[in-house]
């Protein structure tokens, strides 16, 4: 019995909070979204109101406007920025596979007493301040920046690179910010890996590269996908890396939301772009929870 | 995984790290800076540090990122904890599958999201936007990474340790506490640690969920970088740096010794 209580209330607390913090506030963006724009505070004026009765709510329900919908799709800016931000957040998901991979298996290939040092040496950049490692950027990718500079002196080239406040810019930004959630999924599932196997095909006749591919790359994919959603998912809805490092033409739908929101105060277009952004989002979200489950079913 | 450690291994991992740390250490060198310039190498001086700490508003930024971070990585360790013992022994109840989405859903839910959507959650309830709706904010978002990297661990706690508590006369309460606190601990603080951190770092949601007075350090940070990059922003970050790295290389150092000690005592027991 007194069992019973203690396991409702262990559950009940943090469901309550996160029901309260989490899932009611995506239900007012939504009734924001569906809200006309008025110029005060705060400015929109709710097609609801809490005290309404459900005869109420289900005669304003009849008359909804998507407005705010509609006026996404009827300017081409908006969609522009979704397809962009799909694009960039799509394009460096594959550079931080081409470069997380090599570096996830050179890891488990380590010899055992290093490795600990090496996980830990990937993980220390996560703990410092994305705000900051962004930020380090633009000093190196400026026009008179570190990278032109070394680069001038080289003789690579005669004058100096445009990086900084290009998609170029963005891509390095999120490849760089990104690359640890990509390495410990896959390092993980490499690390387990029975090297044995890989012998095996190899005494069967594999070449070397036949085997990497047949077994190595085939067992990784559950830290390969892993990866791959981890960086992709935030960096759709990514703000500060294209803010500092892209320059004017860089779309993307969180510099956008930004936008709407703060400089031009218009609440209910900013909460139409959300609510559409998680409809985007909502295919690899539950793709990436699922894969979350069964990761911890196994790991019992 | 074994085997060769071959030199592709090895370039691969050394390029990997230098991609890793160079910004990071380019950043630390050029706070020393002399110059006003941040490219230029002007010689080596720490005036940077000094006028940092003669800026009264980057001070009291600092201040209010530290209440924030002590408070809420505090309430959402003990709530993340709470959700995670849901998670991995309750394996059946109601709403166990919205339970389990809103528990994932925010680790990889764009910022933006987050913070209009909590933004709207507080003006529609009239709570007046300060330090508390940045700390309500933080709470929120980082016991989901606490709930994980306990579930982590509590999923290889064997339950029949704490029911023999529960035999010889603990209240679940207590077992819960006597039996597996201590062997979770680790994980415990290490998720308190990333709560922490993460609420350091988060520029996004606080600008949204914050109002007048509660300018936190990432924000005062960010309206400087967007004034162009002084070497007084390298100095501030070059100390943010050095805080974490030696708050994870401690944990890191007492987490190896604990492991040493048990296993030494598992060693006598033998």
């Amino acid at each position: 019995m007194l069992r019973a209580i203690s396991n409702r209330l262990v559950i009940l607390i943090p469901y309550v909070w996160l029901l309260f913090f989490f899932l009611l506030p995506f239900l007012i963006v939504l009734r924001i979204a569906l809200s006309d724009l008025e110029y005060g505070a705060p400015p929109y004026t709710p097609q609801f109101s809490y005290t309404d009765s459900w005869a109420v709510i289900w005669d304003k329900l009849s008359q909804f406007d998507f407005e705010n919908f509609t006026f996404l799709f009827s300017d081409s800016l908006y969609i522009n920025s979704y397809l962009s931000s799909l694009q960039i957040a799509f394009v460096s998901m594959i550079l931080t596979l081409l470069i997380g991979f090599p570096l996830a298996y050179g890891m488990a290939r380590a010899p055992l007493g290093l490795r600990p040092t090496l996980l830990m040496l990937v993980i220390l950049p996560f703990w410092t301040s994305f705000l900051i490692r962004v930020y380090a950027w633009i000093g190196i990718l400026k026009q008179e920046g570190l990278l032109n500079q070394l680069l001038l002196w080289l003789g690579v080239i005669d004058t100096p690179l445009e990086i900084l406040s290009t998609n170029k810019a963005v891509y390095i930004g999120i490849v760089y910010s990104y690359l640890p959630f990509m390495v410990l999924p896959i390092y993980s599932t490499l690390e387990k890996m029975d090297e044995s196997l890989v012998e095996a095909a190899r005494d069967l006749g594999c070449t070397q590269i036949a085997a990497f591919w047949k077994i190595t790359a085939r067992l990784a994919v559950p830290g390969i996908l892993a990866g791959c959603l981890l960086v992709f998912i935030p960096a759709v809805g990514e703000f500060v890396i294209p803010d500092l490092l892209g320059g004017s033409g860089t779309l993307m739908i969180g510099k956008t939301l930004w936008i709407e929101f703060f400089n031009n105060s218009d609440w209910t277009v900013a909460s139409a772009i959300a609510t559409v952004l998680l409809v985007v989002l909502v295919v690899p979200i539950v793709w990436f929870q699922n894969a979350q489950a069964r990761a911890t079913e196994t790991g019992k | 995984m074994t085997g060769r450690w071959s030199w592709f291994n090895i370039s691969s991992v050394v390029f990997g790290f230098a991609f890793l740390y160079l910004p990071i250490v380019l950043l630390v060198i050029y706070s020393f800076n002399e110059s006003r310039l941040v490219t230029v190498w002007a010689g080596f001086s720490t005036k940077w540090y000094g006028e940092l700490f003669r800026d009264q508003s980057m001070l009291n930024a600092a201040w209010v990122t530290l209440r924030v971070g002590l408070l809420s990585a505090t309430v959402a360790t003990v709530l993340g904890t709470l959700a995670a013992v849901s998670l991995v022994r309750i394996s059946r109840f109601r709403g166990r599958t919205l339970f389990t989405g809103m528990v994932y859903a925010p680790l990889v839910m764009p910022d933006v999201i987050t913070g209009l959507s909590l933004l709207l959650l507080f003006v529609s309830i009239n709570f007046d936007r300060g330090f508390w709706t940045v700390t309500l904010a933080h709470i929120t978002f980082s016991l989901c990474f606490v709930a994980v990297v306990v579930q982590s661990r509590l999923v290889t706690f064997d339950l029949s340790l704490e029911e023999a508590a529960q035999d010889l006369g603990c209240t679940p309460f207590q077992a819960f506490m006597k039996v597996t606190l201590p062997v979770i601990l680790p994980a415990v603080v290490s998720g308190w640690m990333l709560a922490f951190t993460l609420s350091l770092d988060d520029l996004v949601i606080a600008s949204f969920t914050s109002g007048p007075g509660a300018t936190t350090l990432p924000m005062k940070i960010y309206s400087q970088v967007r004034l162009g990059v002084t070497p007084k922003i390298n100095a501030v970050c070059t100390i943010l740096i050095a805080l974490v790295t030696t708050g994870v290389l401690i944990a890191s150092i007492m987490n190896k010794r604990r492991a040493m000690l048990d296993a030494r005592a598992a060693r006598e027991m033998s």
